[in-house]
């Protein structure tokens, strides 16, 4: 910083011209805005230690589950009674093997293939649900917000979990990954559509709304370039956070006999080994802590995710 | 107060109707007595399922049946099973074995749930602030069944070993034949023995959830400009803590308890599962699976009512507690 | 590297009057981002019965300050330095006795009256604890009628019957008044009231600054009123502080400041106040800048970047406060350049847009000004 001698007045800068054409400012000053947020936004989330320790362990689970079976010497599905229960380390088994002599680092990595792809599919159809209703309900109002929250009100008054085994009993046939995937989607998206209808009840009254509705910006352009993008916060905390719960939700199913039945997941090898848990504990501990692991993970970048959007509890209050 | 209790009891019951339809609709496109019958080997002549069809009143209208039904569960004449042993006196009888499990869980749960939370809030940052975090992060990722499969395998043993008498049980509510044999006190502490490990299964999720919950309300109370307020009054740190934070800190509390009821409902059946005991999970996925359609529909009706209840225990309770709810 | 263990400058000696002495009050907080130096180094001394007036702009360390000697900053705070209530040193109390002090030694009023009551208790409730906390032996009856007696003495209509209303039932002005009431309860000797009437409407300012001053009057008490509205200390305070960067930069008896100010900072606030005693329109002389970053204020005086007095010398080291004239200090090196001239139009230029601020300049297109933000769709 130059300290040369100024005399008494202050001078401004070089003359520049002062004329502002206004519609595209409001344009640019958004985007430049959204976008140091949005590096800002990173930056914390980058900087928590949890959350990027959550992120590496949860990457690495996914590189081995999904490009172990290519250097692995077992398959999933591969019987073989010679090895039938045996201890881990036994015979090339890493983890071991279940009563009909199949791999259990085989199943596993092909358990978590099957449950993150139950995950993505669920979540997704989630989304789209929740994002529909909450939409219409949070911009419309007034009845279609009332009867579609009565509606999110009544369907809660039926505890989730067995909700899911009654509609599941219905499909006898759609008791794959999948399959489950789509059942806990189509009920998974009740809280988004809350959250997201009331974030935009209080969106609704900002003036930019306002601008842009005098601006003549139609409902649906309104819907997604101003509204979804200030709720993506909410909305990724969200998903993270639902993505574990889908996944624990498809172990609580198969393990009552609804779940996954004619592949394998993650939740059906952590329900088959709870009754082995004193005979072969491998069986039991081995599919249980990862799917801990997996949930831990999930929920740790998630709440890494929150708080990067929102610090605001975890500065030094002055 | 008064027009608010009147108008929230009001809209509780109309809930409750609403969603009994909503229950009835869904179990009568989910389960058809016929079923089983349709898996015989060899099938049946068609006579018997026009006779079944009778019997069960299946060809009356939708709505037919669901006044018959209605009318029924408003006298607490929940019908028949497919079987015809009559439902209610079995869902009565399995609802007090259930009830247990869940009153218990919820207070534990609630107990646990302020004193880590409000804990883990003055302790910010400290060791037990990360200690207790840690834990309810991985409690919150843990699958119900695996954790009680743990404790009943390993727990229950290792504690009974340590203890030298078989004080934790690990099947059923109780043990088998008790009521005959064993004096009230006997009774009484054998069912608090078989108890405890499905209560600790059970409350875990809940706990570390609500607790997480009260650490953030309890932050922010602490933060207020009120706490500040009592602080610069002379009162003590502790005073002002109890009397100030804590008191507008539970408020949150109660809305967030009656939302996770669902939740421990849920959980419930498969803790029963986990450790057999003969409640209404054990009814509720013996009858789904055998297309029993009243029992299920008395579960379901009876899991709605106790929901709802508590969501209405919830907001009165709300009101009572912070007087800008009261007042509007 | 700017002074920060020096002496005290020997603006008050503690005379045996002094009711409330701070000396060289410092108060740092360990942040993300360093350890934020937010008050540097803070005297002064309150005699009874005195209105003390504390300006500043926003981050210039008065709240702190206060929070500070009243002991309620968070536990991460470290806080040096001395504050003598009565002769008491109150720095080292522990939360016990320091609770002794509190409410009936030393009261405190804050900002915003809508979030400083608690919103479950009613109104009576909240003055009756303030009173039976500091004396064990009055009742309940009678803390009740004190109560009322204290509603009655701010104003609040009809105090019979809203002693047991709730906070949510009165509007924002009615309830500083409750806060009043509850500064007033003990009769203090000295009441801090940190901005008391920033949150309100104007009209409502005059009706709270009335009420402060009864509650002066019953009770006696020294008054350090804490604010950012040059217009409120005019009217209400026999001294003032003005306070930048988290220390004093002047310092004297308020008709002395106002017509003589001696450190550029307070003839720039003076002159971004709108006047209707002059005749003729004149443009407001904003100050240009912001304020610096108090994690790692750069060496000198910290008001240097904006002083349109400014020299080299001034980044050197930091000014200390100087005697400018009898019980007047000003803390800059050239502050006889101000003496004898009370308009900011003067020094200050009338500006209404900083083109050297980024983010005004990144707004404007094809400007060259520099800016910090990077816009990359600029065409």
């Amino acid at each position: 910083m130059t300290t040369t001698e100024r005399p008494e007045t202050l001078k401004t800068g070089p003359a520049t011209s002062v004329e502002q054409p206004q519609a595209a400012e409001i344009e640019r000053e958004f985007t430049v805005k959204a976008r140091s947020q949005r590096e800002q936004i990173m930056r914390r989330f980058l900087r928590n230690k949890q959350a990027m320790g959550g992120l590496l362990v949860f990457a690495v689970v996914l590189l081995v589950a999904w490009a172990g079976p290519l250097f692995y010497g077992f398959e999933f599905a591969q019987v073989k009674p010679a090895d039938a229960s045996v201890g881990p380390g036994t015979n090339g088994h890493i983890l071991g093997t279940d009563g009909l002599g199949r791999d259990l680092m085989a199943n596993i990595m092909r358990g978590v293939q099957r449950s993150t792809l139950t995950i993505v599919v669920a979540v997704a159809i989630s989304l789209f649900l929740g994002l529909l209703v909450g939409l219409l309900a949070g911009y419309y109002g007034k009845w279609i917000d009332n009867v579609l929250m009565r509606l999110v009100d009544l369907i809660l008054t039926i505890p989730l979990l067995v909700l899911l085994i009654v509609v599941a009993s219905n499909f006898p046939d759609a008791r794959t990954a999948i399959g489950i995937a789509v059942i806990i989607g189509l009920f998974g998206w009740l809280d988004l559509a809350r959250i997201l209808r009331s974030q935009i009840l209080g969106l609704r009254e900002r003036e930019f709304i306002e601008a842009a509705h005098a601006l003549g910006a139609s409902d649906r352009r309104i819907m997604f370039k101003h509204l979804i993008p200030n709720m993506l916060g909410s909305i990724i905390v969200w998903a993270t956070l639902t993505a574990a719960t889908v996944i624990l939700l498809e172990a609580s199913l198969t393990y009552l006999g609804f779940g996954v039945a004619s592949d394998t997941s993650l939740g059906r090898l952590v329900a088959d080994g709870v009754n082995a848990a004193q005979t072969r504990p491998w069986l039991f501990y081995f599919p249980g802590l990862m799917l801990l692991v997996i949930a831990l993970c999930i929920n740790v970048i998630g709440d890494g995710i929150r708080d990067a959007f929102d610090p605001s509890n975890k500065r030094v209050r002055a | 107060m008064f027009f608010y209790t009147i108008r929230r009891l009001l809209s509780s019951i109309l809930v409750l109707i609403v969603s009994s339809l909503i229950v009835f609709g869904l179990c009568v496109a989910s389960f058809n007595p016929l079923e089983p019958f349709f898996l015989r080997q060899p099938q049946p002549p068609p006579e018997v399922f026009a006779a079944l069809r009778e019997q069960y009143r299946l060809d009356d209208p939708f709505f037919v049946r669901y006044w018959d039904w209605l009318t029924g569960v408003l006298t607490l004449d929940f019908g028949e099973s497919n079987a015809g042993t009559p439902v209610g006196p079995v869902l009565i009888e399995r609802l007090g074995v259930t009830a247990r499990m869940v009153v218990a869980a919820m207070v534990l749960a609630i107990l646990l749930a302020i004193v880590v939370g409000v804990l883990t809030a003055v302790r910010q940052y400290k060791p037990e602030d990360y200690f207790f975090t840690f834990l309810t992060y991985v409690l919150i990722a843990l699958p119900t069944f695996w954790f009680a499969a743990l404790l009943k395998e390993f727990v229950a043993i290792q504690f009974n070993e340590l203890v030298g008498q078989r004080i934790l049980f690990t099947l059923g509510e109780q043990s088998p034949a008790i009521e005959i044999t064993g004096s009230s006190s006997e009774i009484f502490w054998d069912r608090a023995g078989h108890l405890v490990l499905p209560t600790i299964s059970l409350a875990m999720l809940s706990f570390a959830a609500w607790s997480r919950f009260q650490r953030a309300s309890m932050l922010d109370v602490l933060g207020s400009d009120y706490m500040r307020l009592a602080r610069a009054k002379g009162l003590p740190w502790r005073h002002a803590l109890v009397r100030h934070g804590l008191r507008n800190a539970l408020i949150p509390l109660t809305t967030v308890v009656a939302l996770g009821v669902g939740l421990i409902m849920g959980g419930a059946v498969i803790t029963e599962t986990v450790f057999v005991w003969h409640g209404m999970g054990e009814y509720l996925i013996a009858s789904i699976n055998a297309d029993d359609l009243n029992p299920v529909l008395g579960w379901l009706m009876i899991a709605a009512f106790f929901v709802i209840a508590f969501n209405l225990i919830a907001d009165l309770l709300y009101a009572v507690l912070d007087p800008r709810i009261r007042l509007s | 590297m700017s002074t920060m263990t020096k002496p005290a400058p020997e603006m008050d000696k503690p005379s045996s009057g002094a009711i409330l002495e701070v000396e060289n009050l410092e108060v740092q907080f360990p942040t993300e981002d360093g350890l934020v130096r937010a008050v540097r180094g803070v005297s002064y001394a309150l005699r009874p019965g005195e209105v003390l007036g504390i300006v500043g702009e926003s981050g210039s360390g008065k709240s702190v300050t206060s929070l500070a000697i009243m002991g309620l900053l968070p536990a991460s705070a470290r806080v040096t330095g001395s504050v003598k209530f009565r002769g008491r040193e109150l720095l080292k109390l522990g939360d016990k006795e320091f609770s002794h002090i509190r409410g009936k030694g030393i009261a405190m009023i804050f900002q915003d009256p809508m979030t400083s009551l608690d919103p479950v208790y009613k109104v009576g409730y909240q003055i009756v604890e303030t009173v039976r906390q500091h004396d064990k032996n009055v009742s309940a009856k009678a803390a009740k009628s004190r109560a009322v007696d204290l509603l009655e003495l701010v104003g609040i209509p009809n105090a019979k019957e809203r002693v047991t209303s709730y906070p949510h039932e009165f509007s924002g002005g009615m309830r500083q008044r409750v806060v009043i009431a509850i500064a007033m309860a003990n009769q203090p000797d000295v009441i801090i009231a940190d901005e008391p009437t920033t949150a309100l409407d104007v009209t409502v300012q005059a009706q709270i600054l009335e009420v402060l001053d009864i509650a002066m009057q019953e009770t006696g008490a020294a008054t350090v009123l804490i604010t950012h509205d040059l217009g409120v200390v005019a009217g209400v305070a026999d001294r003032m502080l003005v306070m930048y960067a988290g220390r004093a930069v002047e310092f004297g008896a308020v008709d002395e400041v106002y017509y003589e100010p001696r450190m550029p900072y307070t003839l720039g606030l003076l002159g971004s106040l709108p006047r209707l005693d002059q005749a003729e329109k004149q443009k407001l002389t904003p100050i240009k800048g912001s304020p610096p970053s108090m994690v790692n204020p750069p060496p000198g005086c910290p008001f240097g970047p904006r002083c349109p007095l400014h020299i080299p010398r001034c980044d050197e080291a930091e000014p200390p406060l100087t005697e400018v004239s009898a019980g007047h200090w000003a803390a800059c090196i050239r502050n006889e350049k101000l003496e004898g001239h009370a308009d900011a139009t003067e020094f200050f230029e009338a500006d209404a847009t900083d083109l050297t601020d980024p983010v005004v300049a990144d707004a404007l297109p094809g400007s060259d000004a520099g800016g910090v933000v990077t816009a990359g769709d600029r065409p």
